[in-house]
């Protein structure tokens, strides 16, 4: 039940990019076109998973019991940034296929706030192992959909006529504060 | 001359938040206020301002290779004291911005300003440069907070304007209302600088 409530909660009442605003960068960097957003939503999935769960273990059996949890900002972008290396090496050996489709989206990941912000969050809300891993690949799931539903959005209004100082970013800013207003309908749906 | 000139770059020719478009997330999550907007700005500026040194001071003796993995760290260190310094001296802002604070490791314009100016430049024109770009965005920041502010819940910097049980647009202080300000924030910055020619 506990898992339930955590993937609703991820995905739709406190969406990662319309509700919480972390990743706001590739919300808004790669959102052109719905092809793109799909590869940089996959690459968001496969990192977070893992940074959860790495992220997690090394909070809780090793910067806990040295008592060095103010370490844990350093530790965790490094962790990050050197997982997301890893990820890309294994990748291009084991899957060339998932790499040519993953590839370009996996170094913009490291820069990627949304993967820091939420395993600091995990770690805030004191999640076990597998809690912080279904945490991290829901709200993954969440940016995901969030990503996708802008990119077909900002399709359609590549074809309308707009003023031109409203052109690009502030237009797709419009946009995304309007999908974020009827994000805010899940509200009700679980209660916390 | 050209000192002015690297001061005066990040308020609104190269403004980070308004023209280049960089940092994003704090500018939409913690300006639900006039006072969290000026302690973010603040926060930020600190470590700019102190990673640009460093790095400057160290730029000869970083190896290519490594440098971003150096800067990180450098950035990292100076986030860390950011953080335990206002949780110990003061608390309730560090709760109302939370996890921003130790996110400000990953605020693009840090990184960006290490990367394109902090290992090109002398120490003394980094500092000026991180000056310039850190007032840019604590402007930004401040002007999203007191909108936010005064149409969410009709005042600035907690003083109120308008009665206590006058009806605001609370849809500003919620996150659609930060997307949107942000939105036409931006658009305003495009024909202000169109019509002056910066």
């Amino acid at each position: 039940m506990e898992i339930i409530s955590i993937i609703i909660f991820a995905i739709l009442v406190n969406n990662v990019v319309l509700a919480q605003f972390l990743g706001i960068c590739p919300f808004l960097g790669v959102s052109n076109k719905i092809s793109t957003s799909v590869g940089m939503g996959g690459a968001v999935i496969f990192v977070m998973t893992l940074a959860n769960l790495v992220t997690t273990l090394i909070y809780k059996y090793i910067l806990v019991p040295i008592n060095v949890t103010f370490m844990q900002i350093i530790t965790f972008i490094l962790v990050i940034a050197s997982l997301v290396q890893i990820v890309e090496i294994i990748l291009k050996k084991v899957s060339p296929s998932l790499y040519q489709a993953l590839g370009i989206y996996l170094p913009l990941i490291t820069t990627n706030c949304a993967v820091l912000g939420i395993a600091l969050l995990a770690v805030q809300k004191n999640y076990n192992v597998l809690n912080s891993v279904i945490y991290g690949a829901s709200t993954a799931v969440g940016f995901t959909l969030a990503l996708i539903l802008l990119a077909g959005i900002r399709e359609q209004i590549e074809l309308v006529q707009c003023p031109k100082g409203m052109r690009g970013f502030p237009i797709a800013l419009i946009t995304a504060g309007l999908l974020s207003l009827a994000f805010m309908g899940f509200a009700g749906l679980i209660k916390v | 001359m050209s000192a002015i000139k690297y001061l005066t770059n990040g308020l609104l020719k190269e403004n980070p938040t308004l023209v280049l478009v960089l940092g994003t997330c704090p500018t939409l999550a913690v300006t639900t206020s006039a006072n969290n907007a000026i302690g973010m700005g603040i926060a930020t500026t600190f470590v700019l301002l102190c990673s640009n040194i460093l790095i400057a001071a160290f730029k000869n003796y970083i190896p290519n290779k490594v440098r971003i993995p150096s800067f990180i760290v450098i950035i990292a260190t100076f986030v860390t004291i950011v953080n335990l310094v206002m949780q110990a001296y003061t608390p309730d802002l560090h709760k109302s911005l939370g996890v921003f604070i130790p996110l400000i490791v990953v605020n693009c314009i840090i990184l960006g300003r290490a990367e394109a100016f902090a290992q090109k430049n002398s120490v003394f024109h980094s500092i000026l440069d991180a000056i310039g770009m850190g007032l840019g965005f604590t402007i930004a920041l401040l002007a999203m907070g007191s909108i936010r502010e005064l149409l969410g819940n009709g005042s600035i910097f907690n003083y109120k304007f308008v009665s206590n049980d006058a009806k605001t647009i609370l849809l500003f202080i919620m996150p659609p209302g930060a997307f949107i300000t942000y939105g036409f924030l931006i658009a305003l910055t495009n024909n202000i600088k169109k019509k002056f020619n910066i």
